[in-house]
């Protein structure tokens, strides 16, 4: 076990962890965030996802050693219920969901690409989200409420 | 003396639960307990046993063992409370159970609290599945009937209070009035005042016309989205219960292999480890944190025998037939097919062939147990309680009435996928430390051994006269079963019940199958949409084909399997809208025409007729005229169902386009239509449509369980495709029939039933080759591209 500094959504935590331990288990266990998930374990899904140094990475395989100093976003980063970041609002509007498992990957995946290029293409989104699993299959809604949030937020 | 920290209090609520009852400002406990209240159960002897028993026995509700019958309870502040044993699975069910209610009632939306799938607070009932939900609470019985009960009773109580008519008054949020002197109206709060009313659930109570309806019917946004988009929702898998330990489990590996040896030294030095739990074949480890338990699970050294050994992979559906011994069913039989047949201008002979497929939720299964000494508190995702907590009560070796679980909402399931294995996982783990235990499954454990949809190999005759009219239709079917959902007596129908010492469901076979007796059903679409369904001379059908047999064979699967979305349903589809397709290709038919020509049931023939028009359907013959043979062809495709033979009409137009030099196959273009009587929220049924659609597609054109000599090999995302966000999802169109003097029936099963059979026929119609095995790979599509060619080229 050692102590590790981790920055998540906007607030510093000292930890005292065995360094192997993968964020996944650190962000859902020790601090009781809600918002990545662990689907497969295997980096496949995107259940897991969170945002660090901003870009969309699978925590479920990333060490939690490897972060001390990074700026770690999760889906409870973004917004609330009640004061939803403008993706959020923009799946909201869609109705964009069924079981609302897969939302870190299908949403922090999107807002990644989408705050690294605004202008992104079809093919560059597709390209994104090409490892990332809705098993509901809500996609129809949710590639629309992408496009919402990039339409209107974007510009 | 040591204080018990609050077992006997039981850890009944999770943080956000009690959140949720104290921002309601009333708890079911509450209102028995309080001072006025007006309940509508099943009898009126049990709620008045409860009322009447006082605070003590209200505080036990929850561990007392009573069969809960109470579906509706308003307060004397007008709050309304609702119980229901169906439960939101991301279906969208919360949210219409809540219109339901504040519907019959005439309140606002979010005057009414939801309490679904508690053991110790709802009422039983059974499994959330099958696109039964509104069949059973939407109609005049249940929650919607209770609904109307106190309705009624409180107009009643208004018409004494006001001395008027109960013709005379109107209600309106919560207020009810007289409709010629609006000053003059009464509030349900003050009507219930301080009193203590128990109804007894009325069958005669009117429900609300739909022409009237003002919440119910319209596209309200469903309740969880915020709280979900926004990372705040409390799935099972967010449950944290104080001093809650970490548990994982070992599957064997390999099936059939049985335990040998654990050595626990193995794992002797590990921080955290608390426990190493064997009983029988069931192997786990609980420990402080989560990743010690996965270090424990995978550093253990367990000696496991060999295998059974599987059958091969690559001849399966060959060796169902051959198998032995049988489970037989005859569903119709006309008694003349092979005749009919005999005398038939032309027979069309074709198998189909359908995978084990998985329900492979996106989360792998969890659950949190808290057991203490015999009492027992488990939160699942179950989409049964009260029969999971029978068979967790076995598990246990304590009486049911100790036994509470609590439903948390899980990463979709789509059926009985890893929730009740996972339950008992935690139950056993728990029980053994006597702490709270949480389990996550591995994606291995969750994807090798849960509990696959049906492996099929359907075996099609159909006849048709000189007229090109189908004379006659034979349905054969093999397909094999292994455990099921837990039933009472049965939690070795899933792997964790297994390997702790319980057996599956016995198989009884039974050949040859006796005839069809009683009132005809389909039993899960094994009769084709286009027979007459008929039994002892009464037809139940869709169809006009008089002469009809329909024989299925079960047989012993080598793995667990169970209800997966449209269990049977979908398979059987595929392939009677694939031969149907077929025949009338044979006969040189429109593959909508043809069908119009074999359906008798008005309400398919119109859900038929839509999708076309939408779809801007091309009557002609499949396939289409001057096909190339290389280059990318295009063609569209048509299915239609009556789901389960009386619960929901749909069918489906696809555009597909093959690239006939890969095999690759893109669906363009879906346009499905759906009546399912009157739509509780149009959105929620688009939404299922859409998914259920695109899932279909994905089971289609990618998934298929495999397996080697000895173990499925199909244990995670490499190895069990599944059509990601980032896949060119074709256009999709969606058609709602609503009907307002009908029952509701069921949604959430019906377009997925129809996908593979119209994607199929739309690839035939584009290239002239017919796919008859599921998933259409490449490398089918190339095989069937080729064996087109040679088929041309020799006659």
């Amino acid at each position: 076990m050692s102590a590790i500094t981790l920055t998540v959504n906007g607030r510093s935590h000292t930890l005292d962890v065995d360094l192997t331990t993968p964020l996944l288990y650190v962000l859902s266990d020790d601090l009781e965030l809600r918002g990545p998930k662990f689907g497969c374990g295997l980096a496949q899904c995107g259940a897991c996802t969170v945002i660090a140094g901003g870009r969309a990475i699978r925590s479920c395989v990333t060490p939690v050693g490897t972060m001390d100093a990074a700026d770690i976003i999760t889906l409870e980063g973004l917004g609330t219920a009640e004061k939803p970041h403008p993706i959020q609002r923009a799946f909201i509007d869609e109705q964009a969901t069924q079981c609302g498992f897969c939302l870190s990957g299908v949403i922090l995946t999107a807002k990644a690409l989408l705050d690294e290029n605004p202008k992104a293409t079809d093919e560059q989104m597709r390209q994104a989200m090409s490892t990332v699993l809705c098993r509901c299959f809500a996609h129809v809604r949710m590639l629309r409420a992408i496009k919402r949030y990039a339409r209107e937020a974007g510009v | 003396m040591r204080k018990r920290p609050a077992a006997a209090d039981p850890p009944t609520l999770t943080t956000d639960a009690l959140a949720a009852l104290n921002r309601s400002g009333l708890s079911r406990r509450d209102f028995v307990k309080g001072a006025g209240v007006l309940i509508v159960g099943f009898s009126v002897a049990r709620a008045s046993r409860i009322l009447a028993s006082g605070p003590a026995a209200a505080q036990n509700l929850g561990v007392s063992g009573d069969q809960l019958d109470s579906w509706i309870a308003i307060g004397d502040d007008g709050r309304v409370i609702a119980y229901t044993g169906k439960c939101e699975l991301g279906q969208g069910l919360y949210t219409a159970q809540t219109q339901l209610i504040a519907e019959e009632l005439a309140v606002p939306f979010d005057h009414v609290t939801l309490i679904q799938c508690d053991t110790a607070l709802t009422p039983d009932q059974g499994t959330t599945s099958g696109s039964q939900s509104h069949p059973a609470n939407f109609n005049t019985s249940n929650l919607a009937q209770a609904g109307a009960t106190a309705r009624e009773a409180l107009l009643r109580l208004a018409a004494e209070r006001l001395q008027v008519p109960v013709e005379q008054l109107t209600v309106e949020n919560g207020v009810i009035s007289v409709r010629t002197d609006p000053s003059r109206s009464v509030g349900y709060g003050a009507l219930v005042g301080g009193k203590k009313f128990s109804l007894q659930l009325d069958s005669g109570a009117k429900r609300k016309h739909p022409s009237e309806w003002r919440v119910l019917g319209k596209a309200v946004p469903r309740s969880e989205i915020p709280a979900l988009v926004a990372g705040r929702f409390e799935f099972v898998h967010n449950v944290r219960v104080p001093g809650m330990l970490h548990g994982r489990v070992v599957r064997p590996p390999v099936v059939g292999a049985t335990l040998v040896s654990v050595d626990e030294r193995s794992v002797g030095d590990l921080p955290g480890l608390v426990k190493v739990v064997v009983k029988n074949d069931f192997v786990g480890v609980v420990a402080e944190k989560p990743w010690q338990a996965i270090q424990a699970t995978r550093k253990l050294a367990c000696k496991w025998s060999s295998g059974l050994g599987l059958p091969s992979h690559g001849d399966f559906h060959e060796q169902l037939r051959h198998q032995t011994p049988t489970r037989d069913t005859l569903v119709v039989d006309s008694k003349d097919v092979d005749e009919t047949l005999a005398r038939a201008a032309s027979v069309l002979s074709a198998t189909y062939r359908y995978p084990y497929q998985m329900h492979g939720s996106v989360g792998s299964s969890c659950a949190v147990a808290d057991v203490q000494g015999r009492k027992a508190t488990i939160w699942s995702a179950t989409q049964a309680v009260h029969p999971l907590r029978q068979t967790a009560a076995m598990i246990l070796g304590v009486s049911p009435q100790e036994v509470r679980i609590i439903f948390k909402m899980g990463s979709g399931c789509y059926g009985i996928n890893g929730a009740d294995t996972v339950s008992y996982d935690a139950a056993l783990l728990s029980q053994a430390v006597g702490r709270a235990v949480r389990v996550q499954l591995t994606r291995r454990d969750e994807m090798a051994w849960e509990n696959y949809g049906y492996a099929y190999v359907i075996d099609q005759r159909v006849g048709v006269d000189t007229q090109g009219r189908i004379l006659a239709w034979d349905h054969e079917a093999w397909y094999p079963t292994l455990g099921s959902r837990p039933r009472s007596g049965t939690p070795g129908n899933v792997v964790t019940g297994f390997l702790a010492g319980f057996k599956p469901a016995v198989f009884t076979p039974r050949m040859p199958a006796p005839d069809p007796r009683g009132a005809y059903r389909n039993r899960s679409n094994a009769a084709p949409s286009y027979v007459a369904g008929c039994v002892g001379g009464r037809c139940g059908g869709t169809g006009t084909v008089k002469s009809e047999r329909v024989l299925t064979h079960n047989v012993r699967s080598p793995f667990f399997t169970g209800p997966l979305r449209s269990p049977s349903r979908l398979q059987n589809t595929f392939a009677h809208e694939s031969v149907m397709d077929e025949v009338a290709a044979q006969v040189g038919a429109d593959p909508v025409a043809f069908r119009l020509d074999h359906l008798s049931d008005p309400r398919l023939i119109e859900v038929l007729k839509a999708v076309a028009q939408k779809a801007n359907w091309d009557t002609r013959p499949s396939p289409r005229q001057g096909i190339a043979r290389s280059g990318v062809a295009a063609g569209r495709g048509i299915a239609c169902v009556l789901y389960e033979g009386d619960n929901g009409y749909c069918a489906l137009a696809t555009q597909v386009e093959v690239d006939q030099d890969t095999g690759a196959v893109a669906v363009k273009r879906l346009v499905a239509g759906m009546d399912c009587g009157p739509i509780s929220n149009p959105d929620g049924l688009r939404n299922q449509i859409e998914g259920g659609t695109l899932q279909g597609m994905s089971r289609a054109l990618l998934e298929e369980v495999t397996w080697d000599e000895e173990k499925v090999t199909s244990v995670d995302w490499q190895t069990y495709a599944s059509l990601p966000l980032g896949f060119e999802v074709p256009e999709m169109e969606t058609i709602l029939i609503n009907r307002a003097d009908v029952e509701a029936m069921g949604a959430g099963e019906t377009t997925i039933t129809l996908a593979a059979a119209a994607i199929g026929n739309a690839i035939f119609d584009a290239t002239g080759a017919r796919i008859r095995e599921v998933p259409f790979t490449r490398e089918r599509v190339k095989e069937a591209l080729a064996s087109r060619a040679a088929q041309s080229s020799g006659g």
